[in-house]
C-alpha cells in the first residue's frame, strides 16, 4: 500500500467532537436531541461515577473491596454510550466496565460483591441482558458476535454492545469478533475504550495504524473515532451505531478517546512509572465532567448544589450497599460445587457429600 | 432398524434434533451446503434452512464466541472444530468460557452447546488432525467429554449431549467414520452421558478403554481367549465424568485391569483410570494396572503412524504381563 493510500484511509477516522474543552458546542448539527432531564440525568450518573470511583479506591485501600479497576476519566465513553441503550439491550462489558452494567441495572452491592470475588456478584438478575465482566481481554467481542447473531435471528429490536481498551484491539478475538459481526451483519456495536495505556504500554505500541477506529475497515464495517471525554458526541455515535444496527446497516466499531486518571488497577500498578505528569495536566484540562459541567451552567441546568446533592446521594448508596454486601452469607464449596452442572456428575456428587459432611462439623 | 455408519448415525442425530428443537442450530467451517469435510452434515442445510444450518468464516476462535452468545439468547449450538487439533484457536472459548458460564453467574447463565470435532490416528492425515487432545478437556473442570465408538453409542450420545444444558465435547474418531456398519434405530432414544457399557463381559481381567482402541480391545480380548484369557472390555463411552461404578465393579470381578488408550502416555486420561481403581479398589487386584499407550512423542509424521499407534497386539501383550505377573 502507498503512503498516499494509507493516508487518505487515515483522513476518514476523524475525532468526531460535540463539546470542546470549555463545554461550547462546536458541531451543532450533530446535537444530539435529549430532553433538560436527559442532558441532568447524564450529568447525574457521570458524577455519581466519579464518586463511586473515589470511594472503591478508598475502599479497596481500606482491604474492604478486592479486584478495582479505576474509571475515573472514563465516565463519558462509558455512560454515554450506555445512555444510547435500550434497557433490553445486551451489554458484553470488560473488567473496567462496571459502571455501565450498573445503569443497566445489576445492583451496586452485587458489583462490589463481584469486586471481592463472591459468586453472588454474578447472579444476574432476571431480566438484566448481561454478562459478568470479561477478564480474557477480547472474549467478550466473539461473544457478542454471537449474541447479536442470536437477538437477530430471534427477530429481538435490541443490540449487543461490548467494551474494551486500546490495548484489547491488538487480540486476535478482537478481529474475529467484528469480522465475524460483519459477514453475519449482526446488530452489534463494538467499542474501544482508547484511554491510552494497557498497563504500562501505551498505544503507539499496540500498533502502528493511526487510529483503531481505522481496524474496522478489516471487517468492512463502519468505524469511528469519537472524543471519549465529551458525553454528547459519544451519546451521539452510539445512538447512530445502534440505529443503524438496527436497519440492518451492519455493526460499528467506535473508538472513544479517553484516559484514565487512576492507575490500571488497585493490584499495585503505579501510573508515574510509564505516565508524565505532563500528560496527566493534559487530559486533566479535557475532563468530562468539567466541560458538561460548564455546559449545563450555561443553559441554566446544573448548580453546585444539586451536585453536591448527588455526591452526597452517592456516598450513602455506596455506604447501604456495602453494607448489603457485608452481610451477604459467606461462600461453602458446596455452593460451587452445585452452581457447576444442571446435574451433578459422578465425581461432583462425592465431592458434595464430602464438603457438605465438613461444613455440617 | 437400519444398518448405518458412524457418520450416519451422527447425521442422523443431528437431524433428529434439528427436527426435535427449533433452538438446535448448526455451524462451523464448511457444514453447510458442503455438508461438511466429512459428511456428517450432508443434507441438513437443504432440510432445514441456511438459517439453522450454516457456514462460519474461517476461525474457531469465532465459532467458540458464536456459540456462546447463541446460547445466551436461547439457542442451542451444535458448533463443529474441523479436526480436533485446531481446539488450540478455540481453547478459551471451550476451556475457559463456556465450561464456566454457569459457575460464574451462580447457575443464572448456562452455556448448552455441543463442539463436535473429528480426531483421531490410521486415515494418514496430514499435521494436527488426528491428535488425540481428549485428555486436556477431561482436565477441565465445567465441561463433559464424550467418545463413541459404534454407531449406535454415537447417535444416542449426540442426541444426549444436544439435550445437556450444560457444555459437551463430543469427539468423533476419524477411523471408526466408515470402517463398518451397525444396526441404529430409525427412532430417537438416548444413551445416558457418564454412563460406560460393557462390551464383552469376562472374568479374568478388565480392559478400560474408549475410542477407536475399543475395537483394538476387542480384536486382542478374541485371542486372549485362545489362550484360556477371559477379558470383559469397558468402553467408556463418556470420559469424563467417569463411570467409576462400572470400573470398580469390573475390576472387583477380575482382579485384574489394563487401561488402553491412543493418547501419548502422558496424556490421554488413563492415568485417571488408574488412580481411581487404586484408590477404590486396591485390595481386589492381584497385580498393578498397567497402560497401553501411545508413545511421549508428537503425532506421528503419517507414513510412520502405523508403528507409533497402540494395536491389539501390544494389549494382548500387557494383557499378559498382568495375568502372569
Amino acid at each position: 500500500m502507498s503512503t498516499k493510500t494509507l493516508e487518505q484511509v487515515e483522513d476518514q477516522f476523524e475525532t468526531f467532537q460535540i463539546l470542546n474543552e470549555e463545554g461550547e458546542v462546536v458541531n451543532e448539527a450533530a446535537m444530539p436531541e435529549l430532553s433538560d432531564e436527559e442532558l441532568q440525568e447524564l450529568m447525574r450518573r457521570m458524577v455519581y461515577t466519579r464518586i463511586w470511583d473515589q470511594r472503591a479506591i478508598s475502599l479497596n485501600r481500606q482491604g474492604r473491596l478486592g479486584f478495582y479497576a479505576p474509571v475515573a476519566g472514563q465516565e463519558a465513553s462509558m455512560l454515554g454510550s450506555h445512555f444510547a441503550l435500550d434497557k433490553e439491550d445486551w451489554i458484553l462489558p470488560g473488567y473496567r466496565d462496571i459502571p455501565q452494567i450498573v445503569f443497566h441495572g445489576l445492583p451496586l452491592h452485587q458489583a462490589f460483591l463481584w469486586s471481592r470475588g463472591h459468586f453472588a456478584g454474578g447472579v444476574i438478575p432476571d431480566g438484566l441482558n448481561i454478562m459478568v465482566p470479561q477478564i480474557i481481554i477480547g472474549a467478550q467481542i466473539i461473544q457478542t458476535a454471537g449474541v447479536a447473531l442470536g437477538l437477530k435471528r430471534k427477530g429481538k429490536e435490541n443490540i449487543a454492545i461490548t467494551y474494551t481498551g486500546d490495548g484489547g484491539a491488538s487480540q486476535g478475538d478482537f478481529y474475529e469478533g467484528m469480522n465475524f459481526a460483519g459477514a453475519y451483519n449482526a446488530p452489534a456495536v463494538f467499542v474501544v475504550q482508547n484511554n491510552r495505556f494497557a498497563i504500562s504500554v501505551p498505544v503507539e505500541k499496540q500498533s502502528a495504524a493511526k487510529t483503531i477506529a481505522q481496524k474496522a475497515v478489516a471487517a468492512g464495517i463502519e468505524g469511528i473515532q469519537v472524543d471519549g471525554m465529551d458525553v454528547l458526541a459519544v451519546y451521539a455515535v452510539t445512538k447512530q451505531a445502534r440505529e443503524r444496527a438496527l436497519a440492518g446497516d451492519g455493526p460499528t466499531l467506535i473508538e472513544t478517546m479517553t484516559y484514565r486518571y487512576g492507575p490500571h488497577t488497585m493490584a499495585g500498578d503505579d501510573p508515574t512509572r510509564y505516565r508524565s505528569s505532563d500528560l496527566d495536566d493534559e487530559w486533566t484540562k479535557k475532563d468530562p465532567l468539567v466541560r458538561f459541567r460548564k455546559f449545563l451552567e450555561n443553559k441554566g441546568l446544573w448548580s453546585e448544589e444539586k451536585e453536591n446533592e448527588i455526591v452526597d446521594q452517592a456516598k450513602d448508596d455506596i455506604k447501604e450497599a456495602m453494607k448489603k454486601a457485608d452481610g451477604t452469607p459467606k461462600q461453602k464449596v458446596t455452593d460451587l460445587i452445585g452452581f457447576m452442572f444442571e446435574d451433578l456428575p459422578v465425581n461432583l456428587r462425592e465431592q458434595m457429600e464430602e464438603y457438605t459432611a465438613k461444613e455440617s462439623k | 432398524m437400519a444398518q448405518m455408519t458412524m457418520i450416519q448415525a451422527i447425521t442422523d442425530a443431528m437431524r433428529n434434533e434439528l427436527k426435535n428443537n427449533e433452538d438446535v442450530l448448526v455451524f462451523g467451517e464448511d457444514v453447510g451446503q458442503n455438508g461438511g469435510v466429512f459428511r456428517a452434515t450432508e443434507g441438513l442445510q437443504k432440510e432445514f434452512g441456511e438459517e439453522r444450518v450454516f457456514d462460519t468464516p474461517l476461525a474457531e476462535s469465532g465459532i467458540g464466541g458464536l456459540a456462546i452468545g447463541l446460547g445466551l439468547t436461547g439457542f442451542r449450538p451444535v458448533m463443529e472444530v474441523q479436526f480436533f487439533g485446531f481446539v488450540f484457536e478455540v481453547f478459551d472459548s471451550v476451556a475457559g468460557q463456556m465450561n464456566r458460564l454457569r459457575y460464574r453467574t451462580g447457575g443464572k447463565q448456562h452455556a448448552p452447546i455441543t463442539v463436535r470435532s473429528p480426531f483421531g490416528g490410521g486415515v494418514k492425515t496430514p499435521e494436527m488432525h488426528a491428535d488425540s487432545l481428549e485428555g486436556l478437556m477431561a482436565q477441565t473442570p465445567g465441561l463433559k467429554v464424550v467418545i463413541p465408538s459404534t454407531p449406535y453409542d454415537a447417535k444416542g450420545l449426540l442426541i444426549s449431549a444436544i439435550r445437556d444444558n450444560d457444555p459437551v465435547v463430543y469427539l468423533e474418531h476419524m477411523k471408526l467414520y466408515r470402517s463398518f456398519r451397525g444396526e441404529v434405530p430409525e427412532e430417537e432414544y438416548t444413551i445416558p452421558l457418564g454412563k460406560a457399557d460393557i462390551k464383552r463381559e469376562g472374568k479374568d481381567l478388565t480392559i478400560v478403554t474408549y475410542g477407536a482402541m475399543v475395537h483394538a480391545s476387542l480384536k486382542a480380548a478374541e485371542e486372549l481367549e485362545k489362550d484360556g484369557i477371559d477379558v470383559e472390555v469397558i468402553d467408556l463411552m463418556t470420559i469424563s465424568p467417569l463411570d467409576i461404578d462400572t470400573i470398580i465393579t469390573s475390576v472387583e470381578k477380575t482382579n485384574r485391569a489394563i487401561v488402553v488408550q491412543e493418547a501419548q502416555k502422558q496424556a490421554g486420561i488413563a492415568a485417571n483410570v488408574v488412580a481411581e481403581i487404586t484408590e477404590r479398589a486396591i485390595l481386589s487386584l492381584e497385580a498393578p494396572v498397567l497402560r497401553v499407550t501411545a508413545p511421549d512423542t508428537i503425532y506421528p509424521f503419517a507414513a510412520v503412524e502405523d508403528d507409533w499407534l497402540p494395536d491389539h497386539t501390544e494389549i494382548v501383550e500387557k494383557a499378559k504381563t498382568v495375568v502372569n505377573f
